[in-house]
């Protein structure tokens, strides 16, 4: 029996009410708010906090694949899944994949994932999905459209739910697309592609699953369904048979918005949060199709309610104050150009440093015990050379000192950047994310403000995107 | 070692007029600040046996000195060490005179930054941390680290920081080359947009193009040059690690490059209280907290009791030991690679008693300090006449 031995999510701190939008176009505002990707982020950095969410205190050598689903990879061609594998420091004979092209390709993942386990070609799996999609300016998709990742850790012991079945459909369906080219999503006239696309997909993938066991809509607890739209998602609902009140789960619509292909794993996470040992789950993913599966809760939810997960990265937010910063962080408007001589990055450089600056190791000395970062071969403090090992460095720590920088060419001001004692001792010099003062005589960071890493793209330098660590104020949860 | 540099004697010194020397090109401030010296030496051109020169942002090797003066066919030398660029420079003149391998050399540095359109200094090839993600910040950026250690530890506030603006502003009011020249009050520099917090824009020194020079000797033949020749005393030179920021253990308690590159020069120079042996200094004050962080690194008073040294008005122009006699970086910029040089001018004309409104009284012992890089490294020349 396969199932899911551990979850985590990943919602970013920004958030943007649905007024502002429609403030700035004069419209109508599908009320609630949409969670916002930093400017730093996209969704490899958020898989990867999905996937640090998830893992918690599991050993993450153990794990023997990592799967990553998006339809909005930062890559065309480049595999994300073996940076993420990389950046979370699974071990090299593992097997990693993309999934991407459709909105179900979180739950294609999810299947594939299953599969290897139950074929035994795996003892665990992790799979990761990520969305950070864009609607055009001025249309319902800007509304509508939400940023987020998910993660489940799959295995065949110690599960937390027991995914007893699964059924999919496959559907050649035109409703939602994005050619090569094209940056914003395109979509058919909605009363067609809810009629023969969504609802047809989601039926029959429904009523087949219920068949396949024997099943009713009663024998469910929760019911978490993909929907575009909570109107759409009520309706569907209602139409299969469940009790929208007592079944129906959170579509995170209000808070966070459609995460694409992550969505319906995140309302998974959601749903799992709250269920208690015994709860049958169905879950309903749509795209080209639908994907549904049988999850079973056991007594061993209790031992990963620490996860942050959707509840405790709900929880931590920060509202952006205008349609405009969203705009400039989506990159959507020309602005000036700094006037800045761009320096060149460089690949081999990332790929001899990569222990360093993906995996985030310092190097200890064996002799004098020094912790350094990056990986030095000759220790500071004592000089002795190429006597050290790798050690991977603590994620939490406190700022010695820091700067505020004002003139930075950057969304959010001021940019940060901070000296900081992990609580390993090593010294790291950050650049401080998601620390901007609510109030300007009194910003967030301190001498001694605890701070967490975090890993993000830095930037795109010499055509391909550059990632290192962060910090941030520690956000809630837990 | 006792006993190198003070073989060595400066005869000449020249400085171009510094700023936003749009309407000149590096080449023109070479020229310019050359010549003053040569002219100051009793020399000409075909006079010079060797030059080094110091630039940190141009590559190109030392042709730039032949370029510009058409100086062919003698040896001469680049330096770049960062901020201690200049210095540096001079530094390696001097071991070459001392060696008696020649009477007349040159040393001239320049930077010419504004042809780039940048804000502060031009950022090197690959970042200021010479690495696509290993960044350092620009340089205001860097120094607002220490003042906000600073400010913990010692429980201050922008106030001190202010009061160096408004002494270096007032003494570079007095200074005809200087790039910036008019006096700040202490509610104009408090309330100056931020740079970097804590650093306002008048906590920041200028932006500047500038060049200068200076003609060196062996001190047994100064004197036919001329009688009030200025002698070098000492050089010291500290380099460390370029990143301090993630250096285990580093506590952003002043600098230790200053401080120990200073006990070199101390020790050559024979000055066991600088406080009272040195008469006059020019500082690397490219933000206010680094002059504050330089009194303590320089031993001019204890540690912690730098902001106190300015708040006494101990390094006023009528102060007990001067510091930025010519407005130092706060009114000259910071153009890299002149920077060191334009310094030992101060200091070579002070000493000669020529600094008209802002000469400072009995100045015999004078000094002149760079600090390089976020900090990375540090340079101290002592002078005496």
């Amino acid at each position: 029996m396969a199932g899911i031995v551990a979850y985590g999510a990943y919602i970013p701190k920004y958030r943007l009410s649905r007024d502002v939008i429609a403030r700035a176009w004069g419209s109508g505002s599908m009320r609630g708010e949409k969670a916002v990707a930093n400017f730093d982020e996209d969704t490899i950095t958020m898989a990867v906090e999905a996937a640090f969410d998830c893992l918690g205190s599991i050993d993450p050598k153990q794990v023997d694949g990592l799967y990553f689903a998006s339809t909005t990879p930062p890559y065309k061609e480049k595999q994300s899944a073996s940076l993420i594998a990389t950046v979370i420091d699974l071990r090299r004979d593992i097997l990693t994949a993309d999934f991407s092209n459709s909105l179900r390709a979180g739950t294609n993942a999810l299947k594939a994932g299953l599969d290897a386990i139950e074929s035994k070609s795996a003892k665990l799996i992790l799979v990761t999905a990520a969305e950070c999609r864009l609607g055009a300016a001025e249309s319902d998709f800007e509304q509508i459209l939400g940023d987020g990742a998910v993660a489940f850790l799959l295995g065949d012991s110690d599960i937390v739910a027991n995914i007893t079945g699964s059924y999919s459909v496959a559907d050649e369906f035109t409703d939602y697309w994005r050619m090569d080219r094209d940056t914003f999503i395109k979509s058919w006239e909605d009363r067609f592609t809810n009629i023969y696309g969504y609802m047809n997909s989601v039926q029959g993938a429904v009523t087949g699953i219920l068949k396949k066991y024997n099943l009713g809509p009663g024998d469910f607890s929760k019911l978490v369904l993909y929907a575009s739209n909570p109107r759409q998602h009520t309706d569907i609902a209602r139409r299969l048979g469940f009790d929208v009140k007592s079944q129906l789960s959170d579509l995170l619509f209000t808070t966070v918005g459609n995460t694409g292909t992550a969505l319906a794993p995140m309302m998974l996470v959601a749903a799992l949060e709250q269920a208690r040992p015994g709860d049958k789950i169905l879950l309903v993913s749509y795209g080209d199709g639908a994907d549904a599966f049988i999850l079973e809760v056991t007594p061993n939810i209790e031992k990963v309610r620490d996860r942050r997960g959707i509840k405790g990265y709900l929880a931590s937010k920060t509202m952006l104050p205008s349609y405009e910063k969203y705009v400039q962080f989506r990159n959507l408007m020309a602005t000036e150009e700094a006037r800045v001589f761009p320096s060149p990055s460089s690949v081999p450089l990332f790929w001899r440093d990569k222990k360093s600056f993906l995996s985030f190791y310092g190097s200890k000395c064996k002799r004098c015990s020094l912790i350094m970062h990056p990986v030095q071969r000759i220790c500071y403090r004592c000089q002795s050379k190429d006597e050290y090992e790798e050690v991977k460095l603590a994620k939490t720590g406190k700022i010695f000192t820091y700067a505020e920088d004002y003139l930075a060419d950057v969304p959010v001001l001021p940019q940060v950047s901070a000296s900081i004692d992990l609580d390993d001792g090593a010294r790291v010099f950050l650049r401080l994310t998601e620390s901007e003062p609510q109030n300007p005589t009194d910003p967030p960071q301190k001498i001694g403000m605890p701070v967490e890493i975090t890993f993000r793209k830095m930037h795109d330098t010499s055509g391909f995107r550059n990632y290192y660590w962060r910090a941030r104020p520690i956000r809630g949860g837990n | 070692m006792k006993g190198v540099f003070d073989k060595v004697a400066i005869v000449g010194t020249g400085c171009c007029k510094f700023g936003e020397n749009f309407h000149q090109s590096r080449y023109d401030m070479i020229i310019d600040a050359t010549f003053e010296a040569l002219e100051d030496a009793g020399m000409e051109l075909k006079d010079i046996q060797a030059a080094w020169v110091s630039t940190q942002h141009e590559m190109g090797g030392a042709s730039i000195v032949s370029d510009a003066l058409k100086l062919n066919n003698i040896p001469i030398s680049r330096c770049e060490n960062f901020c201690a660029s200049g210095m540096d420079a001079f530094r390696n003149a001097c071991f070459a005179v001392a060696a008696g391998m020649y009477d007349r050399v040159l040393v001239v540095g320049y930077e010419k930054i504004k042809d780039l359109a940048t804000r502060g200094l031009p950022t090197p090839p690959l970042g200021w941390g010479g690495h696509p993600i290993l960044f350092a910040d620009a340089p205001p950026v860097s120094f607002a680290m220490a003042a906000t250690k600073y400010f913990e530890r010692y429980g201050i506030d922008r106030v001190p920081l202010a009061k160096v603006a408004v002494k270096n502003h007032h003494n570079g009011s007095l200074t005809p080359k200087a790039h910036l020249q008019r006096e700040v009050t202490l509610e104009q520099v408090l309330n100056a947009p931020l740079v970097a917090w804590p650093l306002g824009l008048f906590d920041c020194c200028g932006v500047s193009d500038g060049a200068a020079a200076a003609i060196i000797t062996r001190k047994e033949i100064a004197k036919s040059f001329r009688d009030d020749y200025i002698t070098v005393r000492g050089i010291g030179l500290s380099v460390s690690t370029a990143r301090p920021m993630d250096r285990p253990g580093y506590d952003y308690n002043g600098f230790t490059e200053t401080e120990v590159a200073a006990m070199q020069a101390y020790e050559q120079a024979g000055i066991s209280n600088p406080r009272k042996e040195i008469d006059c200094a020019e500082v690397h004050d490219c933000f206010t907290i680094t002059e504050i962080l330089n009194y303590e690194d320089l031993h001019f008073c204890e540690r912690g009791q730098g902001w106190r040294f300015i708040d006494d008005g101990i390094s006023t122009l009528e102060g007990e030991l001067p510091v930025n006699m010519d407005g130092g970086l706060k009114c000259f910029g910071h153009p890299v690679g002149a920077t060191g040089l334009r310094m030992v001018y101060e200091v070579y004309k002070q000493l000669q008693g020529k600094c008209g409104p802002r000469q400072v009284k009995h100045a015999e012992i004078g000094l002149a300090h760079t600090l390089g890089g976020v900090p990375r490294n540090s340079c101290v020349i002592i002078l005496s006449n």
